[in-house]
């Protein structure tokens, strides 16, 4: 008996569709002037938060200062030089055991202008990966040298195929669900502060 | 009356709703429009979609094969559906298999197609629709009335009340902010309860075996990194070639959906997470007889934006729900015929043909001249009413004779200054239920020109 795998990949064959060139995509024209300040208005536009800091000790002290911070209890920190965790990530196993999480502290590799996104993977983080949507409060400590104009080039520095996670966070969770009132803090972060470090 | 305007009447008989569904829907058009002029490669990227889609479609085999085989390297399973009854048996065998009872959801118009969840808690199984609006209507026992914003048709006090029924909220509430807080404590638990996390896809990308998944308010990832078990449902057509390709479509998807430059999450998953398993489900259920069909197998493109309901005169004064299929709107009704024409042969005429759909849509899909090429195949198949049939018969009859036009025209004037205005709109059928005829005028415009002429 024919699997289905073979019945629909024959009938997809059956269409007989003469082939198309791939098309190369245009380098986009958007570039911006000031990249770390278009950056951070873009964040402000998808609802977080931009600091600009010189240096991590001073990423320490904006982090610190933060009314989120200060009122958290559990803290998952990737970035001890900024702050430090109540919670060591290396020893949970189970994910449900960071439901508590209030505040987490975590690298990003770079940011996106256009829209104000972050791109992070779980390299660090790896089963325990949940934290970044578990938490109440999300950190983002992003070099400013690491940031690119467009998505094209996201693209283009973005090394996907190997077993992995990786994604795009830009601002916090939200919805507009109900009569398209945007509210923040859906199921994720309910504040998402991307401290842009340079 | 047919199908479509029958099932929109409720609405449309409502004026004062009726408006609110119009601003309300219009809104997320004038957002979009807002956000595409900011991007002055705007049309491009449309080209750019629309071409890369195109190729794919054409070399769709090739990719589907790519795509298991990189898949299937990174340690995800893939398993194949002919039909939504394969899709939801597959998915119910997995669950079984792994003892799961407890099942969250995120959004996807894949498995509302293949009506999954009546399945599964007809097995036994709770499912939980996590995104907000998806869990309002689930709550409500209705279908999704928009793809992006699915309880749009819903007043926040009306959710107030449901809530308090249903998830027991205090009586009265009606405040949005204190409505999503109701909905995420309630919804924690259910993550934190939950066994298998499902999702839909958005892009899938051939050359790497990877899945991309938006979402804006993260219940995607909650609902797939608690639990080891991810099932991801898809669409043949959700593929893209390369990797890079993402930026393309990225840049289009919310910018066209709700006014954002991108979803707050974008999610990449190559393979399951350690420890745990991921089941990508690639589902046919009627796309390869789309891709058979010449014309409308551009159909196949769509990205699930939304734009093309928010532009639409038709769609804003007769709600989602009048279409009565998983995706209403244009796209829905270039769609729905395909896999019933019988059943859907009303949807292809809720259009005035004014074509602002296909202005907006992202990726270039002409959706009015499938709508147009629509009524012409059901048409030809006998599908359309008899008094259409035999109204248009006789209007091109008259239409292929001068003479007669004219004479025609000159009679309409005579008797309709004449007749009074009641009449008129029970003789107009239809168009007269809501409106009111015109006044005539005494002379046709070939007359008034002739005069201008001289």
């Amino acid at each position: 008996m024919r699997t289905s795998r073979e019945k629909v990949l024959e009938r997809l064959r059956e269409a007989r569709l003469p082939p198309l060139p791939l098309p190369e995509v245009p380098a986009s024209p958007v570039q911006f002037e000031d990249l770390p300040a278009r950056f951070a208005q873009s964040v402000v536009d998808v609802a977080g938060s931009c600091i600009r800091v010189a240096g991590l000790a001073e990423a320490a002290a904006a982090v610190r200062a933060l009314p989120v911070a200060q009122s958290a209890r559990q803290i998952v920190s990737l970035l001890p030089e900024v702050v430090s965790g109540t919670l060591a990530i290396d020893s949970v196993d189970d994910p449900h055991v960071l439901e508590g999480v209030d505040l987490a502290v975590v690298p990003g590799e770079f940011g996106v202008a256009e829209n104000g996104a972050v791109w992070l993977t779980d390299a660090v983080l790896k089963q325990r990966r949940a934290v970044l949507f578990v938490t109440q409060h999300l950190v983002l400590v992003v070099p400013a040298r690491e940031l690119v104009h467009t998505l094209h080039e996201a693209y283009g520095r973005i090394l996907l195929g190997a077993p992995g996670f990786g994604l795009f966070i830009a601002g916090p969770s939200k919805t507009a669900d109900i009569e398209q009132a945007l509210v923040i803090g859906a199921h994720g972060a309910r504040s998402t502060t991307v401290v842009l470090v340079g | 009356m047919n199908a479509h305007a029958r099932a929109a009447s409720p609405l449309v008989r409502d004026e004062a709703r009726l408006h609110w569904h119009d601003a309300a829907v219009w809104n997320m058009r004038t957002k979009r429009d807002r956000a595409a002029h900011a991007v002055p490669d705007w049309e491009a990227l449309r080209d750019s979609a629309s071409r890369i889609k195109l190729h794919t479609l054409s070399r769709l085999p090739e990719y589907l094969e790519e795509f298991e085989r990189k898949a299937l390297a990174l340690g995800a399973q893939v398993h194949w559906a002919a039909d939504a009854a394969e899709h939801n048996a597959i998915v119910l065998g997995l669950l079984r298999d792994r003892g799961v009872t407890r099942l969250v959801k995120s959004k996807s118009m894949l498995t509302e197609e293949c009506h999954l969840n009546e399945v599964l808690e007809h097995a036994g199984i709770e499912v939980i629709d996590t995104d907000l609006g998806e869990r309002i209507v689930q709550l409500a026992h209705e279908p999704p009335s928009h793809i992006v914003l699915p309880a749009v048709h819903k007043k926040r006090e009306e959710i107030g009340e449901l809530f308090h029924r249903t998830i027991g909220t205090p009586a009265g509430l009606s405040d949005p902010k204190q409505l999503t807080e109701a909905a995420r404590q309630h919804l924690r638990q259910k993550f934190m309860a939950s066994q298998a996390g499902l999702t839909g896809v958005n892009f899938a990308v051939a050359e790497t075996g990877g899945l991309v998944v938006c979402t804006n308010e993260g219940n995607a990832d909650l609902g797939v990194s608690l639990p080891p078990i991810h099932i991801a449902c898809m669409g043949l057509e959700k593929l893209v070639p390369r990797a890079t390709d993402l930026a393309v479509f990225l840049r289009l998807l919310a910018r066209s959906g709700t006014g954002q430059p991108i979803t707050t999450y974008t999610s990449h998953f190559h393979g399951p997470r350690p420890g745990g398993e991921l089941h990508i489900v690639l589902v046919d259920n009627g796309r390869s007889a789309l891709l058979a069909s010449e014309t409308h197998r551009r159909a196949l493109c769509c990205i699930r934006c939304g734009a093309c309901m928010n532009t639409c005169p038709v769609y804003r004064r007769s709600g989602g729900h009048s279409y009565g299929t998983t995706v209403p709107g244009p796209i829905g009704s270039v769609l729905a015929p395909a896999a019933d024409p019988e059943r859907h042969r009303a949807l292809p005429f809720a259009s005035s043909l004014c074509g602002s759909c296909s202005d907006v849509c992202p990726v270039r899909i002409d959706i009015h001249g499938q709508l147009l090429a629509w009524r012409r195949e059901l048409d030809a198949r006998g599908l359309t009413p008899t008094a259409k049939r035999w109204g248009v018969g006789v209007a091109s009859w008259v239409f292929q004779r001068p003479w007669l036009y004219r004479l025609s025209g000159r009679m309409v004037r005579f008797f309709g200054r004449l007749l009074p205005a009641g009449l008129l709109r029970l003789l107009s059928g239809g168009w007269g239920r809501q409106r009111e005829v015109p006044t005539l005028p005494a002379s046709s415009f070939r007359e008034q020109w002739r005069r201008r002429a001289n």
